[in-house]
Order: structure tokens, then sequence, then C-alpha cells
């Protein structure tokens, strides 16, 4: 039996009985374990690259709820490589103007221009429900033209068992248990990762102290698409912090921050949260226009990792390797990079071009990036509940001068949007021979530009090496690996400007995560071939 | 860069005092405030993180 611990928004991948549940259990390349943002990303990854790949997940489809609703660029750009990233930005809200308020008063407001030359905005904002069913019709298109994908909908993993080189699985369906082998099992499980307690795996970090009422409302009225934040919102009850935020469908997100001593029965009764939405939504109006209440409940939050992303033949990605507070929403969109990350690495290694050892960098590659955004939603957190006085003090003074002086508004902080890390230093990426901008240097993910047929990013595929103005490199061959060549005599003034800088002319080399390996002044095609040798872990 | 350590004020007396006037009526708190609100301002002025991060290393 699988029983359900939660409702599905929308039904995608119904248990179907398979052969496999009987007999001897059939041994896979890649099993994934969790159908989320992450799970669903890593697996149409890999199916369209050919590496066959089965999602186990215990539900058959989307939680409904209240999650992710805000997705980010490099999200979007990932999305759109896979396929997926079209109806995500069709269907999901821009904002740029933004209200900061303090009590009853406004302290500033900003318009966040966007910035030119990007085939996807700086980010959206979209219930984590369509954003998976997205990724699912993309992984069914991709079934339909061959990609070796497979889920399993009310599969749930109940134990593992590692062995030096493969997995073995047991799983519990609708009708009754049965076993499997992975060579490879990337555990995409969530925040509360059976896996991971099955492995007995710590999860450690800091819990903030604090409960945060979500309400999800559905309102008709003409309400304007900004986003609107309080510092000590003058609503009765109304807590530490309120936002007012746009999705879709005429839904509006509400967050109240309210503190640690709650009682959660009381403040989730429906007429104590009319009472503050009501107050909310009228604080600008005076008036209380209709809505209706379709989602509300309580979450505490916490900021922690597992030690290390990789044990054995055992991979963790996403929430179930690391959790954040959403302020910054980096939650969904860090387990995406994940995702992409790992990708490519298990690709090349099951095809046999790559070796083993170049499994070995997803897991300090992907912990650097977790510790980055743990950094960013912890200070978060801190601007936002002061945790001493004289941290208050400062919250507070910068609070007074935001209102009067421009100077102390990037210090305000209510989550920094969340930007994919650049990996300094790490050892697949060369030095910066090139000396262009730092926005491209080695470590960086490529960012979007025009160029003649579109964008930049559409160009990216598998390992290319990019010559910008020059002369049209060889492609360069390494392994088994044929770079892709994409040559662009000239360049737009964007272009120039993201990955020339002051110099005429340069050569990228950039790896399927579309990350910068190494950039040059000009093509030589031994130091290519040499950099594309250490961006898959040989020497 | 790194911070003046060296006398640099014209007038520090007089500067002293327009310090402790600009405390003169306020309670404890208000003062901490202003403390946070003068710090803040004054760092954004020198702008420079290597000035700041010495200037934070000389204070402690
Ligand atoms: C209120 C709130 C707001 C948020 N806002 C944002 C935001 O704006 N932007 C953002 O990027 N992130 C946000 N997040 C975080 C985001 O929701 C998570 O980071 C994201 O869901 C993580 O995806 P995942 O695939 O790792 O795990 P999950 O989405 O948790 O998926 C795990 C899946 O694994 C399945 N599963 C679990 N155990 C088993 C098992 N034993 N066998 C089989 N299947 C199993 C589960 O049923 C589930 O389908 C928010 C979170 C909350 C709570």
């Amino acid at each position: 039996m699988v029983a359900s611990r939660y409702e599905t928004a929308f039904k995608l991948y119904p248990y179907e009985k398979v052969e496999a549940q009987s007999g001897a259990p059939v041994r896979h390349p890649v099993v994934i374990v969790g159908g989320g943002p992450v799970g669903l990303a890593l697996a149409l990854d890999l199916g369209k690259k050919g590496t066959p790949v089965l999602v186990l997940d215990d539900h058959d489809g989307a939680g409904l709820g209240s999650k992710a609703i805000c997705f980010a660029k490099r999200t979007l750009d990932i999305a759109h490589r896979l396929g997926a990233g079209a109806p995500m930005v069709d269907k999901g809200v821009v904002w740029n103007v933004g209200r900061v308020f303090r009590g009853e008063g406004q302290l500033f407001g900003f318009d966040l221009q966007p910035e030119d030359g990007h085939r996807n905005p700086a980010f959206i904002n979209l219930q984590q429900p369509d954003f998976e069913r997205f990724l699912v019709d993309a992984i069914r298109a991709a079934q339909d033209a061959g990609a070796p994908i497979e889920i399993r909908g009310r599969n749930r993993v109940t134990a593992l068992q590692t062995h030096a080189a493969h997995v073995t699985v047991d799983v519990d369906t609708p009708d009754g248990p049965y076993q499997l082998e992975a060579d490879y099992l990337v555990a995409c499980d969530g925040a509360r990762s059976g896996l991971r307690d099955m492995m007995g795996l710590s999860f450690d970090g800091r819990v903030f102290e604090d409960n945060f009422l979500i309400a999800d409302v559905r309102m008709k009225a003409d309400f304007p698409t900004e986003r609107w934040f309080w510092f000590e919102p003058p609503f009765k009850g109304a807590g530490q912090s309120a936002l007012l935020h746009k999705q879709p469908d005429d839904i509006w997100r509400i967050d109240f921050q309210l503190g640690w001593d709650i009682d959660r029965a009381k403040e989730l009764d429906k007429e104590n949260i009319r009472a503050r939405v009501d107050a909310m939504l009228s604080s600008q109006t005076g008036t209380v226009p209709e809505y209706e209440l379709v989602w509300t409940s309580i979450y505490t939050f916490q900021c922690r990792r597992m030690k290390s992303f990789r044990h054995g033949p055992v991979f963790f990605a996403g929430d179930s390797a690391h959790q954040v507070s959403p302020f910054g929403a980096r939650g969904a969109n860090s387990g995406v990079q994940d995702a992409e990350n790992l990708a490519w690495k298990l690709d090349l290694v099951l095809k046999g071009i790559a070796d083993h050892q170049l499994l070995d960098t997803y897991a300090p590659e992907r912990e650097f990036g977790a510790d980055e955004n743990i950094l960013n939603s912890s200070r978060a957190t801190d601007f936002m509940t002061p945790k001493s006085k004289i941290s208050k003090a400062f919250r507070n003074a910068v609070l007074d001068l935001a209102g009067k002086h421009a100077f102390a508004r990037p210090f305000v902080n209510s989550g920094r949007l969340s930007v994919p890390c650049v990996y300094d230093d790490f050892p697949l990426f060369s030095t910066d021979a090139l000396e262009g901008p730092a926005m491209t240097r080695p470590g960086a993910p490529c960012v979007d530009a025009p160029v003649d047929d579109g964008y930049l990013l559409d160009h990216l595929r598998g390992f290319t090496v990019l010559a910008i103005g020059g002369n049209k490199p060889q492609p360069v061959t390494a392994h088994g690996i044929e770079t892709r060549v994409v040559h662009i005599s000239a360049p737009s003034a964007l272009l120039a400007q993201r990955y020339l800088g002051g110099q005429d002319a340069g050569v990228y080399l950039i790896r399927p995560d579309q990350h910068v390996v190494g950039r040059w002044r000009e093509f030589d095609a031994q130091t290519v071939q040499d950099a594309l040798t250490t961006s898959i872990a040989k020497d | 860069m790194t911070v003046n350590l060296e006398p640099n004020i014209p007038d520090p007396d007089g500067f002293y005092d327009e310090l402790l006037q600009a405390h003169a009526t306020l309670s404890d708190e208000e003062s901490d405030a202003f403390n946070a609100r003068l710090i803040l301002t004054l760092a954004n002025h020198i702008g420079d993180r290597g000035v700041l991060r010495a200037a934070i290393e000389a204070a402690k």
C-alpha cells in the first residue's frame, strides 16, 4: 500500500502496474527517487541526452498547496534548453514594480527595468505545481521523440542497500512491494528525505525561530501587479513583516511573519486569516476587494545542508541535500542547478566517455552553491528578524534612512533574488586567459545575449567552442567528445559587452551545463583540447 | 587602501562637542538608534570595503 501523504494539484503520472514488479530485480543505469522539480528536471536532461532513467515518486502528480512561486532567469534558461521554458514564461507573471512599506507609510518604491538582450526575464511568478506540470509535458514530448525516460507514480522507496557499485532498492506500490537495482541512484526526495534517514545521514543547520502564515487568495479585482513588502505591518496581528505577490490565475500570495510563540490552530482559523488579509488588501485603497481563500498553511524555515551530497553510488540533489528559507527563492531554483550539474556528468560517465572521477566533482561544486544560498538566505532572515538589540538597532536605522536617502535602500533585505554561483577556482576550469568581463569568467554560467537569429544560449549545447570575432575555429575532439563550434564574426553590442569587454576577439569553451570552462584571446586547438580534457576530470 | 589612523579632523574639540550635542536630548535607546544611522551614513560615504574592514578592525 502507498498511503497518500498530501493532495495533488494535477495527476501527472498515474500508477500503472509494470512487468518489472514481478520477477528478478531489474538493473537500471540511473534511478531518481522523487518527481518534484529537481527529479523531473534531472530525468528530462538525462533522457534527452539518451541516457535511460527511471523516476519513482510516491504520489501521482504535483503536490497541492503553497510552495515555490518565484522562478529565476537561470532556471528558465535551463528549462528552455530542456524544451519546457516557453509555457512557463507564457503563463508566469512578470513584475517590475515593488514597494517597501513600514508601518502605515511607504519607504520607497522601485522599478526593476528588465535588462535588454535576454530571452528570459529576471524571474517569473508561477505556482510550483504548474512548473512541475510543464516539466512533465516536456518529458512526455521527449518520450514521444524516443527519450528513454520512465516515471512510475505511487512507487514509494521504503529501503535501500548500497553496494560498491550499485544500489538495491525496495519499492512499495498499490500492488505490493518489489525490488530493483541501480548503478546510480539520485535522491530528489525533498527536505524530509527518507533516503537520507535510511542511510543514517545527518542534516544540520539553523532553524529560524519564526512561523510564516501563507495564504493564497483568488481575487478578480483590479489590483496592481506589484510586489508589496511591509516591515512592521500596521494591520492587527499581522506580525513582523508581510508580503503580497501576484501569481497567475488571479491568485495572490500573502505571507505574514508571525513570530515564534503562536497558537497554530488559532492562527489558521479562517476568520483570523480573513481579518488580516482584509486589513492588508484595503490598506492602500480603504476598501476590501472581493476575494476567496484558496490555500492557507503555516511554515517554519530552516537553513541546513548535508555534509556531503554524494555517498558512493547515491547522490542527493535539491531539498534533500540542502534547505534554505524562502527569502530569495533559492530552493527550487538551486535544486534545478544541482540537476543540471549532475545530468551531463552522469551521462558522460555512463556512456564511458568520462571516468568516474568526473562524478566526484558534483558534490563540491554544488555544496559550494548551497553554501552561497544558505549565506544569502540567512542574511535576509537576520535582516527581517533581528536576533539581538543591536542588530535590531541597525535594521531599524536602515529602514529609517531608506525612507529619506537612496543610499540606505540597497541594505534593505527581504531576500535577494536567486542567482547561480560561479565555480571560481574549481579544478575543472581553466584560468582566464582572455581577461574579459567578470560576469563570463571561467566557472560562470553563460549569460544570454542577442545573436543574429535569436539568443546566444540556444546555440550552446553539449561542449561548445564559441568564437567571437576572429576566425572560425576547427572543432576540437578529445576522448570521443567532438565540440560544437559557434562562430559569431560580427557580435552584437551586448554580446561584445558581455563576452569581450575591451578585447577585439575571444574564444570560449563551454560545458554542457553552459558554464564557461576557459577563455582565450585566440583559438589554439591544443589549448582548447587540454581544457576539454581537464573539464571532464581526465589527466 | 588602509584607514587613516592619524589625526585628520580640524578642530577635534569642536567635532567632539557636536557629536555629543547630537545625543544631548536622546534616551539611551534613541542614542543607539542615532549611532547606528550615523555609522551607516559615514560608511556609505567611505564606500571602500577595504577601508571599512580596516576601520572595523581598528575600532575593536
Ligand atoms: C512556502 C514556500 C515557498 C517557497 N518559495 C520558493 C520560491 O519562490 N522559489 C524557489 O525556488 N523555491 C521555493 N520554495 C522551495 C521549493 O518548494 C523547494 O525547494 C522544492 O520543492 C524542492 O524540490 P525537490 O524536487 O528537491 O523536492 P520536492 O518538491 O519536495 O519533491 C520531492 C518528491 O519526492 C517524493 N518522495 C519523497 N519521498 C519519497 C519516497 N520514499 N519514494 C518516492 N518518492 C518520494 C515526494 O512525494 C515529492 O514528489 C518554497 C518552499 C515553501 C515551503
